[in-house]
């Protein structure tokens, strides 16, 4: 007694088909991201084809006044000719003048941009703003009195320059499991933040994410290293 | 007896070498000895079925695989049964090249104490799917011989980081036939199978944060389910496959949401203000287990799955993380820390007893087998994340070490529909 079961494992029913030869193929671009990711790299391509834009059409509006009038210059009556050449030259010296004036506004600004650079105390390693983590005990997730003159610091900073931006990133150590570290990185950051927007930030300065205990500073297994890896960064942009 | 099993496989070919590497220690209670002999026209092809079809049977710790050793009958006339003394069951089988690219094995199972044939199957499929038809023998076999399904030819997700470069990997349950789901540069976490085993939601860092996937693994299309701000992650499918479970930080801390599996009608469920993470459907739909540290420490609760009262779980060791109902939904697993080590437990929802499972270590992230005989986790040997294997019983243990990278984040897929 024969009895023929035919199983159809065509590659539609079988999850195990479905990462065979068809997957392989679309490797590539499924690693990039899809959808929203699309969005966020549009805003950097737009920008740079849009500078461009903009020198070339000075350049051209410049250049191509004196050659026209060049060329009509054989046909012209000598008197226009004249005034032509004194108006070439009353406006050769105006770009010039034009031209100086621009360097030295530019050098001005880089200038100022140097001193507040200098003066911009993010920029001073050994300053307030120097430290930029918030450390945690084991499971906590609540700023530690030691950080909370950093945190202080980088408020008050944050108030006063209003256009500054900044990502705090929380992290745990390997201690629990890789959601609940990821929670628990959030909640050091949430904290973070909340720090911060005490100490004179604005909300909308802060953005915050977690990394969990996926990017630890720190692998090996002892609490030197999980201390590290307890950690809240405030990043600027 | 025959019955024919066709399987048509319209696939291209698995890589050959094993992406894991499998070390076994431990054995069942009473390990039936049985021998897979050699098929009959195996040397024609570059693989052996009957090896692998005793590999799959050895690696469940049930049986006492006996060598052949010359003895190489084929067919129930040439088994000499008084050779075969202390042997309970023998498998043998032929196999032969069809036209159009296709191997068909021709296998039976004899009862060598009773001296009879068990039953026999005609298996086919191209020749590039050798591996396939393999593991369909070793599930017939297996099912045969212990009356549970057997959980050859399911797969397993998992992580593979390697100095910054993580990969989601499906592979077979033996380790085989590895492939890359999604490469990043940024941190994957916790893929979650859809109930009928054609989907993957994971965790991916690849948009600057945390934001939950699903992605066909039929199509390999994909749709970002949940970018709110802050971390996205957590997912897990409810038993009919129409709901994930999510755990978002947009209201402050780590609650979980129930979501339809396009994004669509997300409403949330846990109001606790702590972290509750980790969701996981019972396999009737009914309850949701999950983490929480609202006692004030992370302990496993349980709460009906469009939320209500949660009622904690675990009492022992200092925390527990990680619940993942056994298939029958008579008990779970998790990780259970204790004095500063991870282990795998399990525990009866009746008796509200705790069974360790492993001898401890960095011990994470377990799951089933879908026939609910073994749990997979993740775990650590000299500083390498490997994957390993323990019966639900605690006695057999299994190690699968990758050739390259840390293993994380591993889980057992369901049955594949086939």
């Amino acid at each position: 007694m024969k009895k023929i079961l035919w199983m159809m494992l065509a590659c539609g029913a079988l999850a195990g088909c479905a990462s065979d030869k068809p997957l392989e193929k679309t490797a590539q671009p499924e690693a990039k991201p899809q959808e929203q990711a699309v969005v966020a790299p549009a805003p950097t391509t737009a920008a740079a084809p849009m500078d461009d834009v903009d020198t070339q059409a000075v350049a051209k509006a410049d250049a191509s006044k004196p050659q026209e009038q060049a060329a009509a210059a054989p046909v012209a009556v000598p008197a226009s000719v004249q005034a032509e050449a004194d108006a070439k030259k009353a406006a050769e010296a105006e770009g010039a003048r034009r031209a100086a004036a621009e360097a030295a506004a530019i050098a001005q600004l880089q200038a100022k941009q140097a001193v507040a650079a200098k003066a911009d105390p993010l920029n001073d390693s050994n300053g307030a703003l120097g430290k930029r983590s918030t450390h945690f005990p084991f499971d906590v997730d609540r700023i530690q009195e030691e950080d909370k003159a950093l945190v202080q610091a980088h408020g008050e900073y944050l108030e006063s320059r209003p256009d500054r931006k900044v990502r705090i990133e929380g992290n745990a150590d390997e201690r629990g499991s890789t959601e609940y570290n990821l929670g628990l990185g959030q909640r050091r950051a949430n904290n973070t933040k909340r720090a911060l927007v005490l100490s004179g930030a604005e909300e909308g300065q802060i953005e915050t994410m977690s990394y969990g205990e996926e990017r630890p500073k720190c692998t090996q297994h002892e609490e030197s290293c999980w201390w590290q890896n307890r950690r809240a960064d405030i990043v600027y942009k | 007896m025959l019955r024919a099993v066709a399987l048509l496989l319209l696939l291209v070919s698995l890589p050959a070498h094993a992406a894991l590497e499998i070390e076994i220690t431990g054995a069942g209670e009473n390990q039936v000895p049985i021998s897979v002999v050699p098929f009959a026209g195996e040397e024609q092809l570059n693989l052996s079925i009957a090896k692998v079809v005793a590999d799959d049977l050895m690696r469940t710790g049930l049986f006492k695989m006996i060598d052949p050793s010359g003895r190489l009958p084929h067919e129930p006339r040439d088994i000499k049964y008084s050779d075969w003394d202390g042997v309970e069951a023998l498998v043998i089988g032929s196999v032969s090249k069809l036209g159009d690219d296709r191997v068909e094995v021709r296998f039976r199972l004899m009862d060598a104490v009773k001296r009879s044939e068990m039953f026999g199957h005609i298996v086919s499929a191209r020749s590039d799917q050798l591996r396939a038809i393999a593991h369909r023998i070793a599930d017939m076999v297996f099912t045969r011989l212990t009356g549970s399904n057997g959980v050859f030819s399911t797969r397993i997700a998992y992580v593979n980081r390697n100095a910054g470069n993580y990969r989601l990997v499906v592979a077979d349950s033996d380790g085989y036939g590895e492939q890359t789901i999604l490469a990043s540069k940024e941190p994957i976490m916790s893929p979650a199978w859809s109930p009928d085993g054609t989907h993957l939601a994971y965790v991916s860092f690849e948009q600057g944060r945390a934001m939950v996937f699903v992605q066909s693994l039929l199509t390999r299309q994909r749709i970002l389910i949940a970018a709110f701000p802050g971390s996205n992650s957590a997912p897990t499918w409810s038993p009919d496959g129409r709901q994930l479970a999510v755990v978002l930080t947009r209201d402050g801390s780590s609650q979980i949401y129930l979501v339809r599996a396009d994004g669509s009608d997300l409403r949330r469920i846990t109001f606790s203000g702590a972290i509750d993470t980790e969701p996981c459907f019972s396999p009737d739909g009914r309850y949701i287990l999950f983490t929480s540290d609202r006692g004030g420490s992370a302990q496993v609760y349980r709460m009906p799955a469009e939320g209500g009262t949660a009622t904690r779980m675990t009492f022992e060791g200092s925390n527990n993380f990680s619940p993942r109902f056994s298939p029958d939904g008579k008990s779970f697993v998790f990780s259970h820390v204790s004095g500063g080590v991870f282990y795998i437990a399990t525990q009866d929802f009746d008796s509200m007893e705790m069974q360790i499972l492993t001898s401890g270590g960095w011990e994470k992230k377990p799951s089933f087998s879908p026939n609910g005989k073994l749990v997979l986790f993740a775990t650590e040997v000299q500083g390498r994340g490997i994957l390993a294997t323990v019966s639900s019983d605690g006695r057999v243990k299994q190690k699968m070490f990758p050739q390259q990278g840390d293993i994380r984040e591993p889980m057992w897929s369901p049955y594949l529909r086939q």
